[in-house]
């Protein structure tokens, strides 16, 4: 197993550099920079900003500039659009938010997705399996710029329990956290529901019962192995998904995280920082999805690393 | 007492030809299992009135879907406005059709390329395993680590805007998912028995992927198709407004739906109809899914 | 059945329920105290979205400016009323005669927030910064296009500040000599931040003195003048603001704190107000507008806006190269209808391009005519009833409000002409970037006043400007522009600007269509905020009862 996680981690090096180039070049070609205003800046104006921001040297030179800092430094450069900072500082600010936005939210996913799921396919065909899958269908139903604003105005405006945004009490991390975790729910309800039934009709369920194991057992012990492996697939880039999609749920709710940045850094053209962000997300992709590749051997004893 | 009970000589009445058992395909099973899924048809049935509506209904309608009003506005449902009207007095009912051909085309035609990219791609990645597959997957990693928005941005730069960019785009981010699943379901019953049998039989890799594993991790593949199918209208939504896409006045499901969530409280129709016709397709489809993936089910129980 | 369709029906029920509710209750959670337990006089605003930085020499925005408003104040302040100018920084003023020097007497007690005096030579110093090149200041161009050798300076040709018309004459006075004679100085140095001063002596503790990107901004660093100081900086949280003791009239303020979120979502923006989470929002969705009219009508504000809403036409481009086609364009817009039932903010249709009222200037010429006239025009153009009119193409950025008003104009375009405008949706930079390359046939836009004066909407349409982005050029519009420098007094002036707006009007390289408005909820418990045409409402007048 630890040579396939090193060579895994030895692949990621040039799945990475890739991304870096492709993204720093992708971005230079799309019209629009990041001094491009409503009101014309001046000529004048336009030649100091771009000599401040290194944007009049070639564009290999800048390439090498740029990577230099990255691989010898760790220094991400400068943000073009929030000039007093720079990329590593908003990425360290705003990455702890993110992850407990996401974490809570995989949590309450996980947690209602799971049961739903295992409920639906035990009880297959019945009128908890179409309660449990209706439910679920909730979260894909109705999407996040029409929960969020609807949960909001029932908890918030009408009951008064809650901000309506914001990030400050603990209070104000349930809104969000149960917005996008629905979405998520949904998702992870069915494809529980699609792998247990799989799972739950081969011969090893079929022995365990004939043995005499009780129903709970069969389901938690021997059934959900194997039954999650679909969930485990998608875990990984849905994991990447939540802690950096969640750009909606940030702006309904006015949470300072990076989800917003990684929408808005591309809008506004913010060079540095649509770079820091990829490059993040590029990270967290290939770490996801390594670490799911492992799970899913160990959850399925017939696999083997390769 | 043996001599006079030789094989020729029992009494055997030879079967007519419809008493012989029909030799049956995977497929031909399954289409019979699912006829006989009351709610699976129900769904697919709603699904094929919807299309026939949005196709024929604003044909028939005698509003168009661009006729405004302005100085009507947006007004409830009433008799002359079934589902009521938007802000420019435009008649609800068929704009939710005519977007309904929109959203339903894409949402068809762009889940397709995107199942079959992710499939194909999922299934040979699986099954080759080793360097292939190593390869094959950091491609998809950089693929999705790749920023949709400024892809879209120069997609549209390089090729203008029409419509087979808005597959194109589409297409790429869905079927990466797909494809690790499939990949990873492929991995998990390459090393079954039936697939060991299959290649000491000798058969071919492709028939061995496409006849052989293909068809047995189905389940999964529906089950993420019909998620798949409501994350592309929506997705369609933000495409246009990054301006790939329809082109008002005409609208689709996506678009009406977020402009409707942000009126919900004071026009709550804008909201309520779209999102229910949006549901109630998801709802079709889902169902539909679920009789599909019973009836390829090989291993449910028959007793 | 019932039991399959649960989730939708369930779904359908919340939605409808929520919809009949949404009452008011107060849910402000943000109640500071001061050292004596008595509850603090904290005003809290949406601000729109976040500041990209707290140095009034480096910003552009709308929201910057707000809180630039609370940290820093000018020679002149803004009278809350009315915006013209009032004493600020400065005391008492001259100008003389020939209208080119300005000389302003600091005051004697005037501080920075941390205690140090500001003086005339720190003035300069600040002037200084802003003209450096390597501060590449965006509104640079505010200061030297009116200042002797300020643009000479900037562009490197000269390298010794002195010969700059900005000078301290002594410790606290001031002098400001002028290319020719600018008659609304004095507003823009009221209105806007870049001829606001910065403490240059703070700036350098944290870097070179026109580096970009310091420390100096941060909560704790940040230095100002205003009546206000900061207190706390959370990016896309909010920014605190606290009074400020050494300001020269810290007893006229009555507010303790002013908290800005900088809420970009305006429908969430809209919910914070109405959970008590904010006294006023930035803007108010279209949407709502009629819902307060009716739920909240002490709580809407629909106030007058100095900005015109237009679209643009690029003149080198067929149709629109024929200016028959263009006046039939503008003719056929219901402007009536468009403000009535598309944006519903009782903006004023825009028969001319000047704002009417604006510090007493407006426009005597005005689009006239019917429909009838604009099939004329068609016609006589070579497209009678819009047969053989090339396919225009409309662009306007990705918003739901421009979509609708596009999308109504596009109809009674083609009801009124027969004419097919084909609408393009693009986002902002590439929308800016097609505008600035002039890569379009007929584009939206919008230009807000940065001051009180006629100048600002007319000056953009001179050839070659930088915000003119329609290829239009007219020698007599031109000229009259000079003229309307040179002008000595107002009136002169001001006729001037009726020659120039009735040529925009024959011409219409733009076709204004409507005069904004600006709409926002504010707590009726807000006071001394009276409704202004830049919006700005000096913050040491208001104060909050309950």
């Amino acid at each position: 197993m630890f040579r396939f996680i090193a060579r895994r981690l030895l692949q990621t090096i040039p799945v990475l550099w890739f991304i870096v180039t492709a993204t720093f070049f992708m971005i230079r070609f799309v019209p629009g920079g990041p001094f491009t205003a409503e009101k014309a800046v001046t000529p004048e104006i336009l030649r100091n900003l771009e000599a401040h921001y290194g944007l009049n040297k070639p564009l290999y030179q800048q390439y090498f500039d740029y990577m230099s800092n990255l691989v010898l430094r760790g220094d991400l450069g400068p943000s073009f659009k929030y000039a007093s900072r720079t990329v590593n500082e908003i990425i360290a600010d705003k990455l702890p938010v993110s992850i407990e936005l996401g974490a809570i939210s995989l949590g309450v996913a996980l947690f209602f997705g799971l049961i739903l799921g295992i409920i639906a396919a035990v009880k297959r065909n019945s009128i908890f399996d179409y309660m449990a899958s209706s439910v679920a269908m909730i979260g894909i139903c109705v999407p996040t710029f029409v929960l969020g604003p609807l949960l909001v105005l029932f908890f918030a405006i009408h009951l008064g329990w809650f901000n309506a945004s914001g990030w400050y009490s603990n209070l104000d991390r349930i809104l969000p956290s149960a917005t996008l975790g629905m979405v998520y729910a949904a998702y992870v309800a069915r494809l529980t529901r699609g792998g247990m039934l799989e799972v739950l009709n081969q011969d090893y369920i079929r022995t365990a019962r004939a043995k005499g194991a009780s129903e709970i057992r069969v389901i938690f012990k021997h059934a959900l192995r194997g039954g999650i492996l679909p969930v485990v697939s998608f875990l990984g880039p849905a994991i990447a998904g939540i802690l950096t999609g969640s750009f909606v749920i940030e702006m309904i709710f006015q949470i300072p995280g990076l989800g917003r940045e990684f929408v808005n850094s591309a809008f506004n053209r913010d060079y540095t920082l649509v770079l820091g962000t990829v490059i993040l997300y590029a990270s967290l992709i290939v770490m996801l999805n390594l670490i799911v590749d492992v799970a899913q051997v160990w959850l399925n004893p017939k696999l083997k690393f390769e | 007492m043996a001599s006079t009970c030789s094989p020729s000589s029992l009494p055997v009445t030879p079967l007519t030809p419809d008493q012989l058992e029909q030799g049956s395909s995977l497929w031909r099973d399954a289409w019979h299992r699912l006829a006989k899924n009351k709610i699976a048809v129900f769904g697919g049935a709603t699904l094929i009135v919807l299309t026939i509506a949005c196709i024929f209904g604003p044909l028939i309608s005698s509003y168009s879907y661009e006729d405004q009003n302005l100085n009507l506005g947006a007004s409830g449902p009433s008799l002359s406005h079934w589902l009521g009207t938007d802000t420019l007095g435009r008649d609800l009912l068929v704009r939710l059709l005519v977007g309904g051909r929109i959203s339903i085309g894409v949402g068809l035609c762009a889940t397709i390329v995107a199942l079959t990219i992710g499939v194909i791609y999922g299934a040979v990645a699986g099954f080759f395993g080793g360097k292939t597959d190593a390869v094959m997957m950091r491609i998809v990693d950089i693929m999705y680590a790749l920023p949709f928005t400024i892809f879209v941005i120069l997609l549209m730069v390089f090729f203008g805007r029409n419509i087979v960019l808005l597959f194109v785009a589409i297409g790429a981010v869905e079927w990466l998912t797909m494809a690790r699943i499939v990949r990873g379901q492929i991995m998990s019953i390459k090393k079954m028995e039936f697939i060991e049998a299959a290649r000491s039989l000798g058969l071919g890799k492709r028939r061995i992927i496409f006849r052989h594993m293909i068809p047995n991790v189905l389940g999964p593949i529906i089950v993420y198709t019909t998620l798949t199918i409501p994350a592309v209208m929506l997705l369609e939504a933000f495409l246009s407004f990054l301006g790939l896409g329809v082109q008002p006045p005409l609208s689709s499901w996506g678009v009406l739906i977020k402009d409707g969530a942000e009126k919900m409280e004071e026009f709550w129709w804008l909201l309520v109809f779209p999102g229910s016709i949006f549901s109630l397709t998801l709802f079709s489809l889902n169902f539909l899914g679920d009789g599909l993936r019973d009836a390829l089910d090989v291993q449910s129980s028959k007793d | 059945m019932i039991r399959r369709y649960f989730g939708p029906i369930l779904a359908l029920l919340i939605t409808t329920f929520i919809a009949g509710c949404g009452k008011n209750t107060s849910a402000g959670h943000d109640q500071p105290v001061g050292p004596d337990g008595k509850k603090l006089m904290v005003w809290r605003v949406g601000n729109g979205s976040e500041p990209q930085d707290l140095d009034p020499q480096t910003v552009t925005g709308v929201p910057e400016h707000k809180i630039m408003m609370a940290l820093f104040e000018g020679l002149v302040g803004e009278d809350p009323q009315d915006l013209h100018a009032v004493p600020g920084l400065a005391e008492t003023w001259e100008i003389s005669d020939d209208g080119l020097v300005y000389t302003f007497h600091l005051r004697p007690d005037a501080k920075w927030s941390n205690g140090h005096p500001i003086t005339a030579v720190q003035v300069v110093e600040s002037f200084r910064r802003i003209l450096a090149p390597g501060l590449a200041s965006e509104y640079a161009y505010l200061v030297y296009n009116f200042v002797v050798g300020a643009k000479d300076y900037y562009e490197g040709r000269i390298t010794d500040f002195s010969r700059v018309g900005l000078t301290a004459v002594d410790d606290h006075t001031f002098q400001v000599t002028l290319l020719h004679a600018t008659p609304y100085l004095l507003k823009i140095m009221a209105s806007h931040y870049s001829w606001w001063p910065v403490p240059v002596d703070v700036i350098t503790q944290f870097g070179k003195f026109d580096q970009k990107r310091t420390a100096w901004t941060r909560a704790g660093n940040h230095v100002g003048n205003g009546p206000f100081m900061l207190k706390e900086w959370s990016p896309q949280q909010r920014v605190v603001v606290v009074r400020n003791p050494y300001y020269w009239d810290a007893k006229t303020v009555k507010l303790d704190q002013i908290h800005f979120y900088p809420t970009d979502d305006i429908s969430t923006d809209e919910r914070m107000f109405r959970t008590g989470q904010v006294d006023m929002t930035y803007e108010l969705p279209n949407a709502k507008i009629d819902a307060y009219r009716r739920d909240y009508p002490e709580s809407l504000r629909i106030e007058p806006y100095l900005g015109v809403y237009f679209y643009r036409c690029n003149v080198t481009r067929p149709p629109l190269n024929d200016k028959r086609v263009r006046q039939a364009l503008a003719l056929a817009i219901d402007r009536e209808s468009i403000v009535r039932n598309v944006t519903r903010g009782n903006e004023t249709p825009a028969l001319a391009v000047s704002y009417p009222g604006t510090a007493g200037y407006s426009p005597r010429a005005q689009l006239t005519g019917t429909i009838a006239d604009a099939k004329r025009l068609m016609a006589e153009a070579g497209y009678p009833d819009g047969k053989g009119c090339p396919k225009i193409e409309l662009l306007y950025n990705s918003s739901e409000n421009h979509r609708a008003i596009a999308e109504a104009i596009q109809q009674m375009w083609r009801k009124n002409l027969g004419v097919d405008v084909e609408l393009v949706n693009q986002e902002w930079k590439v929308y800016l970037d097609m505008q600035h390359t002039q890569n379009y046939t007929l584009q939206r836009g919008g230009w807000i006043a940065d001051y009180v004066d006629p100048h600002v909407f007319l000056e953009i349409w001179e050839t070659g400007n930088g915000n003119n982005d329609t290829l239009w050029s007219n020698a007599d519009y031109d000229r009259l522009l000079q003229a309307a420098l040179a002008a000595h007094t107002e009136e002169e002036r001001y006729g001037y600007y009726q020659q120039m707006d009735a040529i925009l009007v024959d011409e219409l390289p733009i076709i204004p269509i409507y005069h904004y408005t600006k709409k926002y909820a504010l707590s009726p418990r807000v006071k001394g905020y009276w409704p202004t045409l830049l919006d700005n409402h000096p913050y040491k007048y208001i104060y909050l009862e309950d």
